[in-house]
């Protein structure tokens, strides 16, 4: 963090702190500077490449795959920012809709109560990501490494012992499905435009993971759990309680994916969900996150899940050859991070 | 800048070495040249048609790296090249990102479109929004029970409780007491079918395992130890061709006496049918379901040709012993079969 937002009080002598700081100067200093700066070469590059890429249908389409991550991307960014890292996001969707799904048609109970339970059990396993990584000391990658193996196996094998199958059963004609659908399910048409909800999700998360991170005490902590964990505690802040609430923040994150993913597809694959943890935090990465914490925006992590959205989707549009779908992934991921980190080095230099 | 430049100077020095190596020693027989020659006899590819360039897209649920999807998009290529088809394929094994994947071809405003239904749930909204675009839309592989109720022309594969069922009663005829079936792929419903139907035919016992198909040490490690763990299993079940070797593997080490029996194909799988070291195969003919998956959907464009009077059009099982495995040998090779 350089500068705070408010104007400062003019009798403030000579505290370097309280210098007032033009706009301009302000927008240099943000980490998602880069990534902007990376998702409009992107997306030119497939405005040219691709004919089909600039159709409305087909922004609907980009905004939607990027929404997906997006949603998960805002508090992975918040927890990187924070220092640590999650390897168990991406089941913990699956585990979601998993709970929400199966219990509500055991118990033959209304969705929406299923949908109460999951966010409880998802909670439940953000604070236990959150406690063993305060209470053990050990890194997170390893915790979270351990959380994500044991998730992926409770999901296979619960889904198998309560169903018999690897699937869920169908919950679509249930009490409250309908009305569930409709909160995280739901699309809007807007000028031949296909919209999901899930955009607004991931704006709103968005918008909270910002203001939590620029205008509240809580965003503070972050920053300093991240940037230097020992003199944040000597300081006062409660470095554990931060760390879990960050982890319960991306249980949150993943309840909403979760329940999204089972009230679009209302059955739920119990083994999917796997390698997805790893696009989260690209996304976060790319929106100016630095691997070792302490810096970062949960803007950025939008701008990220778009490049990434953009990148994966207008591959397709281009019509290049499957085969080579990953290569060029990674290549126009590498791309847009070294944009990014230039544009970052060039802005730092002018200040 | 030093060390880069020298970096590149290594780079072309080792560039050089393998160009002159392979310039040196050079070998009369197979290889790439016998493999050029063979595809030169064969077939010219040119449109056998008159009809307009046609855009078909093929999203199918395969993971990257697939044997099996290999051939049914070979089988779409070729049939794309005579019917004078521009053919787009792609695929994912993630329900959600397969969906969009349908997405994105609606958006291309494809003229046909071929989907596999192993995960009907997922796949049913973007179905159905792309039969009220009015493109014509060709389930292949799975998901026969839903196809016509998503509004699909066709349904082409096989009903894969009928493919295990035949693989119950051969594993009957072959006098076999406790089976073993290897599933390599969780969550696939097909996968399930299968060996469900193989347990309704069989009248021995039988198991499933699950195995982490995207990791070939695991396979054979899992089987193994399934192996090691009960001494009485006679026949071991795999779902796919690439897997039936991981069994063979598995089997010798664990010094099991059970028989290794697969689902589909592949040039391995010949070999061993024809050495007796695998027992038999049951082939659904993916070579087919591709090559009219496209034949098809162009019959539609054309003609409004439909196939199969709304049931599904079946291309398996069809059992095959090491009798057939020979001359199927040079067809899996050119990997077709």
């Amino acid at each position: 963090m350089t500068t705070t937002e408010q104007p400062p009080a003019p009798a403030a002598g000579s505290d370097e702190r309280l210098l007032h700081t033009s706009a301009l100067r302000r927008l240099l200093g943000r980490p998602e500077l880069g990534s902007v700066v990376g998702a409009a070469a992107v997306f030119i590059f497939f405005s040219i490449i691709a004919d089909s890429f600039l159709r409305a249908s087909s922004f609907g389409t980009v905004l939607y795959a990027a929404s997906t991550i997006g949603i998960m991307a805002a508090p992975v960014a918040l927890l990187m920012i924070g220092g640590e890292f999650d390897l168990s996001a991406g089941v913990l969707v699956t585990s979601s809709a998993l709970v929400s799904s199966m219990f509500s048609y055991q118990m033959t109970a209304n969705v929406w109560v299923g949908v109460f339970v999951s966010l409880l059990v998802t909670l439940a396993v953000g604070a236990f990501n959150g406690f063993m990584l305060t209470r053990t000391k050990l890194p997170s990658f390893i915790i979270t490494l351990g959380t994500f193996l044991m998730l992926t196996g409770l999901n296979l094998g619960f889904t198998k012992l309560i169903s018999g199958t690897v699937s869920t059963k169908s919950i679509a004609d249930m009490e409250g499905f309908d009305s569930a659908r409709k909160v995280f399910a739901s699309q809007w048409t807007v000028g031949g435009v296909e919209l999901k909800v899930t955009i607004l999700w991931w704006a709103v998360l968005v918008a909270i993971a910002t203001w939590i991170l620029l205008r509240t005490r809580f965003g503070n902590w972050i920053f300093a759990v991240g940037g230097e964990a020992d003199a944040a505690r000597a300081v006062g802040v409660p470095v554990i309680r931060t760390k879990v609430g960050l982890y319960l923040g991306v249980a949150f994150a993943a309840w909403v994916s979760g329940q999204h993913l089972l009230f679009s597809f209302d059955v739920v694959q119990s083994g999917e969900g796997v390698g997805n943890e790893l696009t989260y935090i690209i996304a976060a990465v790319i929106g100016g996150c630095l691997i070792t914490g302490g810096y970062g925006s949960a803007i950025g992590s939008a701008i990220g899940a778009f490049i990434f959205g953009m990148t994966s989707k207008g591959i397709v549009y281009a019509e290049w050859n499957p085969d080579w779908f990953k290569f060029f992934l990674g290549a126009m991921l590498l791309l847009a991070t070294l944009l990014n980190a230039w544009v970052r080095k060039r802005a730092e230099a002018t200040k | 800048m030093a060390r880069v430049r020298t970096g590149v100077r290594a780079m072309g020095a080792v560039l050089a070495a393998v160009l002159g190596a392979s310039l040196v020693g050079c070998s009369s027989t197979g290889g790439k040249r016998a493999e050029e020659r063979a595809a030169r006899a064969a077939a010219e590819g040119r449109s056998a048609v008159n009809t307009p360039r046609w855009t078909f897209a093929m999203v199918t649920h395969s993971g990257d790296g697939d044997t099996f999807w290999d051939i049914v998009q070979r089988g779409a290529e070729q049939a794309a090249v005579k019917d004078n088809i521009k053919f787009l394929y792609s695929h994912n094994d993630e329900a959600q990102q397969q969906a969009q994947l349908v997405q994105a071809a609606i958006d291309q405003k494809v003229d046909g479109l071929i989907v596999s239904l192993a995960k009907p749930d997922a796949m049913k909204d973007v179905v159905a929004k792309a039969t009220r675009a009015g493109i014509p839309v060709i389930t292949v592989n799975s998901g026969s029970a839903e196809s016509k109720a998503f509004g699909a022309l066709t349904h082409i594969g096989q009903d894969e409780s009928i493919a295990g069922e035949a693989v119950g009663d051969e594993l009957n005829a072959r006098g076999r007491k406790k089976a073993l079936c290897i599933l390599h792929e969780q969550g696939n419903v097909g996968h399930e079918q299968r060996c469900a139907g193989a347990k309704k035919a069989f009248d021995g016992q039988m198991e499933n395992l699950y195995v982490e198909g995207t990791n070939m040490p695991d396979v054979q490690a899992s089987i193994e130890a399934k192996l090691q763990a009960d001494k009485s299993i006679d026949a071991v079940v795999t779902l796919g061709a690439p897997f039936a070797d991981a069994a063979v593997k598995a089997k010798r080490t664990a010094g099991s006496k059970a028989e290794i029996d697969t689902f589909d194909l592949n040039a391995k799988v010949a070999t061993a049918l024809q050495d007796k070291t695998l027992g038999f195969a049951v082939d659904q003919q993916p070579y087919l379901q591709g090559y009219e998956a496209v034949d098809l959907l162009w019959l539609y464009r054309y003609n409004r040709n439909v196939l199969g009077g709304g049931r599904p059009v079946l291309t398996g099982p069809q059992i095959i012993t090491s009798k057939d495995a020979a001359e199927l040998a040079e067809y899996t090779k050119r990997g077709t079969r």
